[in-house]
């Protein structure tokens, strides 16, 4: 089931949740809302799911080209998953899932043993099958959000939503658990919306991140296409580590100076260097702790600071050491012109955003 | 209803609806009756009727004895707080759940009870009485009373405060050379007298319209132990609606003023323990 | 204001403390013994001075005093006033709980503030009002007089049945709902409110309507705060003096509670009599206590 939003605006008295944004979600796919807090994700995945409505005579929301927009939450076919998970505390973990299956309307109603299957095979499903006579507050935190997870899924909803699915969870739960809902949403097929605010959850989770700052959405992308082109410094600079800079020269037309942004891996350190494109560094600290070596660096030229990261093999190979000199090449750098960044194509006639060979513009 | 006010949870029209008739029925209309009937006075009437000597009188002893119930209770109350919250000790948990007894207790038992013990033949009473002191019947009586009212206002404000009290606070202060008193009177007690003037305005309100505890033990006695609410009963006995209504209206008046105090000094209290 | 005074949100139950937090051995004795021996004079003392006198003749007069058949009757009244005023709060507290903790709306804060009203009136003021509206001189009684009242039947029937309203039963019940009028309600609306509105969104996402949503999940979580808050309430309903002895009228034998039963026969000096009545009284009291704690101790054992 596709899901598609259209102009959709929301106020909160004077503060503005969501300014028109439209988003497609095709059907089956597994798609993140990424942003920081404040940009509006969560209020789109409410207003998606009937929590929320837009502001009046604004937006749209279309499921399989059904017009849901006046639809009540409970009448959707949307499965939510809440941030804290809103497990009701009363229940046993069985009673729970099956909640939504006993509360329909008696004629549509399955019968008890019906639902008493369904609950058992959700709870196989979940993996957590000795576990239905518990309580919400007898279970670990991953065990809760698998819970709220088939919760969601026992009314077999045409679509899932799920609120910061992980943000509750401590660091190993939450790579485990990220594998198997990429693994169970491959498996179902379910078209999957999930909100989330940390870019390595949506770049290895998602088959579609939609980058949103402000109340708008900034860019949509398989990971690749948001991770490689990002269409906005905001893009880059949410997404992973970056160096900052100022370009000395090759001002855009209009704009400011431009700004130039080279991701730790593509920074390539040498001792020696004979080109034109090296830059002349000092080494300032070096962490070789980790999966990988990362060295701070200064330029000389202009006292900016550089990270770059390499393999720990090539850092045991340079031997680098603090108060060295050496140089750094930029493999990959984006340029943006400060300002009027979004409407702009920057880079010189091509219309692929700003993907520049390197050394240019230095 | 516009669809941006739309709200996912039903029931907001029958519930809102139901609160405000309800309330306005039982509470609203009928305390506007008091304030109707008194401005059908002219203002010597009213003047007379509240300004009297005896009227006087009765908002001095009650005001007077109030104000000392309720210090009172600010010292063993902080102290009764402090003790249930910081030192386990057997039997911890019933002397905890006793401390409401005055909530549970009907004010009239509690009054007969206390004019027994404080009577001058009464367990109390006789250990003073040799001594020429009378308790029961006078305005000393009129205190242990309200004190007894007043007691669970200062202990159940103080305790949630004293248990959220971050040991950190304690510890950074012994850390920092402050001696035990000088961490409890200059780090503990700042922290809590929010809540302990909240529980002090309290149990001074309760204790200003209390009527069922005071009345056995205080004797009654005009322009001596007479306290107001008594007064506007005696009114109403002789028929004299108008004059007890307007008795009424001051007294309500009053409490509004410190029920307005108390909301402020909650939303100080919770603002001054959030930092 | 009772709001503070008496709640389920506070936590129960001591910590060992680290050193730095500790008092010296001597301070901790003498603060006990201070705290316990005001407790023990201006608690517990009364309460077994009611039992003490009631008993002063011996079981035999006390049992004998408890048949008075006057006393039986204002028990009874005391209960019928309570198992209609108390139902009457509990549904209140629980719509007005529900539009305040589940929505925002204008006006809001000044709603809570007139729901704790009652807590701010003296009980002989609460009576009073009654007086005021249904007492002879009162609205009421202008209405049963006039000439051209609006609905003429009502009037001719409410004079035909002769239907008092002070100085009988329901000016009994209306200055005691009156009293108790915020006990519920101020329970539940910090409960709802901390509680937040999550698992109402997750039943609804999950197709349950309002009142499906109400019973299954609302009510459960908050069973405890209601059942506290209508101990409370009862317990106030039971007991209340001042208010209901402005509108009562004190008629033996028909519109006496207990709490005025014990005035009336400790003003005659029937003193056995009259602890003995007290006595049930302070047994209710104390069975209220048991179940306050109860119920403490079951919510902090969920909230654990």
């Amino acid at each position: 089931m596709s899901i598609i939003a259209r102009n959709i605006t929301k106020t909160f008295g004077a503060y503005t949740a969501l300014n028109d944004v439209s988003l497609d979600v095709p059907e089956g796919k597994l798609v993140a809302l990424l942003g920081p807090s404040g940009s509006g994700k969560t209020t789109l995945l409410r207003i998606i799911a009937g929590l929320e409505f837009s502001n009046p005579g604004s937006g749209r929301i279309d499921f399989h080209g059904t017009d849901v927009t006046d639809i009540p939450a409970g009448k959707r076919g949307v499965g939510f998953v809440f941030q804290h998970y809103a497990l009701f505390r009363h229940m046993t973990v069985a009673e729970n899932i099956a909640f939504g299956l006993t509360v329909q309307p008696r004629r549509e109603r399955q019968s008890t043993e019906k639902i008493q299957a369904r609950v058992k095979e959700l709870l196989k499903l979940i993996q957590l099958d000795d576990l239905g006579a518990r309580y919400p507050a007898q279970l670990s935190g991953g065990q809760r959000q698998r819970v709220a997870l088939a919760r969601a899924l026992a009314v077999q909803p045409k679509v899932l939503l799920l609120d910061e699915p992980f943000g509750a969870l401590d660091a190993r739960v939450r790579k485990e658990l990220r594998r198997w809902l990429r693994h169970f949403q491959r498996e179902i097929g379910i078209t999957t919306v999930f909100v989330t605010h940390d870019q390595e959850e949506a770049l290895e989770l998602a088959d579609q991140v939609v980058v949103m700052n402000n109340a708008k959405i900034e860019q949509v992308g398989t990971p690749q296409e948001v991770y490689d082109q990002p269409a906005s410094p905001f893009v880059i600079e949410f997404l992973g580590n970056v160096n900052r800079f100022a370009a000395l020269g090759h001002p855009l037309p209009g704009a400011g100076p431009d700004v130039i942004y080279v991701r730790p891996h593509d920074v390539d350190i040498q001792r020696h260097y004979e080109g034109e494109h090296g830059v002349r560094v000092r080494v300032q600290h070096v962490f070789s702790a980790g999966n990988y070596g990362r060295v701070a660096l200064v330029r000389l030229d202009n006292g900016d600071t550089v990270d770059a990261e390499l393999s720990r093999v090539r850092l045991t190979e340079l031997g680098l050491a603090a108060g060295d000199e050496a140089f750094v090449v930029f493999r990959h750098i984006r340029l943006f012109p400060s300002g009027a960044f979004a409407e702009r194509d920057v880079a010189d006639g091509d219309s692929t955003p700003a993907l520049v060979d390197a050394g240019k513009g230095i | 209803m516009s669809r941006s006010h739309r709200s996912v949870i039903p029931g907001f029209g029958l519930s809102l609806g139901l609160t405000i008739t309800y309330l306005s029925l039982i509470v609203l209309l009928p305390l506007s009756a008091a304030f109707i009937k008194t401005s059908g006075l002219t203002w010597e009437e009213f003047k007379t009727a509240v300004f009297s000597p005896r009227v006087l009188a009765s908002y001095r002893i009650s005001f007077l004895a109030s104000l000392a119930a309720a210090s009172l209770n600010c010292v063993f109350g902080l102290v009764v707080a402090w003790v249930l919250v910081r030192y386990p000790f057997p039997g911890r948990r019933v002397v905890d759940a006793l401390v409401d007894l005055p909530f549970a207790l009907p004010t009239a038992v509690a009054g007969i009870a206390l004019t027994a013990l404080y009577a001058p033949n009464g367990w109390i009473g006789q250990l003073f009485e040799p001594y020429g002191i009378k308790i029961a019947f006078t305005e000393i009586g009129i205190f242990i009373a309200l004190t007894f009212i007043g007691l669970p206002f200062v202990v159940r404000t103080l305790q949630p405060i004293i248990e959220e009290l971050e040991p950190e606070f304690e510890e950074a202060s012994a850390s920092l050379g402050a001696n035990r008193w000088q961490t409890i009177s200059r780090v503990i007690f700042p922290q809590l007298l929010p809540a302990l003037i909240t529980g002090f305005a309290m149990a001074f309100a309760r204790a200003l319209g209390e009527y069922g505890s005071v009345v056995f033990i205080s004797g009654n006695m005009p322009m001596r132990t007479e306290i107001t609410p008594l007064l506007i009963i005696t009114k109403l006995e002789q028929y004299d609606y108008a004059g007890a209504t307007a008795i009424a209206v001051v007294m309500l008046i009053a409490s509004f003023a410190l029920l307005l105090i108390i909301n402020l000094l909650q939303k100080w209290s919770r603002r001054h323990h959030a930092v | 204001m009772a709001s503070t005074v008496s709640s389920l949100s506070r936590s129960s139950g001591s910590v060992v403390r680290p050193l730095a937090t500790r008092d010296a051995t001597w301070v901790r004795y003498m603060l006990t013994a201070a705290a316990l021996g005001f407790l023990a004079l201006f608690l517990l003392l009364p309460l077994v001075a009611v039992f003490a006198e009631a008993l002063r003749r011996g079981l035999g007069a006390y049992f004998e005093a408890l048949k008075d058949p006057d006393g039986m009757h204002a028990l009874k009244l005391t209960l019928i006033t309570a198992a209609l005023a108390v139902p009457a709060n509990l549904v209140f507290g629980v719509a007005a709980a529900w539009c305040i903790a589940k929505f925002t709306f204008p006006g809001k804060s000044v709603l809570i503030t007139l729901i704790d009203l009652p807590f701010a009136v003296s009980p002989v003021i609460s009576g009073l009002i009654y007086v005021l509206i249904f007492g002879a001189q009162g609205w009421y009684g202008h209405y049963l007089n006039a000439e051209a009242p609006w609905f003429p039947a009502l009037q001719a029937w409410l004079i035909e049945q002769d239907f008092k309203i002070i100085f009988a039963v329901p000016g009994i019940v209306l200055a005691t709902v009156f009293v108790t009028f915020p006990f519920v309600a101020r329970e539940l609306i910090p409960l709802m409110q901390q509680q937040g509105n999550d698992e109402e969104y997750a039943a609804i996402t999950l197709g349950a309507n309002g009142w499906q949503t109400f019973w299954k999940v609302t009510l459960p979580n908050i069973k405890w705060g209601l059942f506290y808050g209508v101990i409370l309430c009862n317990a106030r309903a039971m007991g209340e003096f001042g208010a209901v002895s402005v509108v009562s009228g004190h008629i033996r034998g028909e519109t006496n509670t207990l709490p005025l039963h014990v005035e009336i026969l400790y003003n005659e000096y029937q003193f056995v009599g009259a602890f003995a009545a007290a006595s049930v009284l302070a047994l209710l009291a104390l069975v209220t206590l048991v179940l306050k704690s109860l119920v403490e101790w079951a919510h902090a054992r969920r909230h654990a």
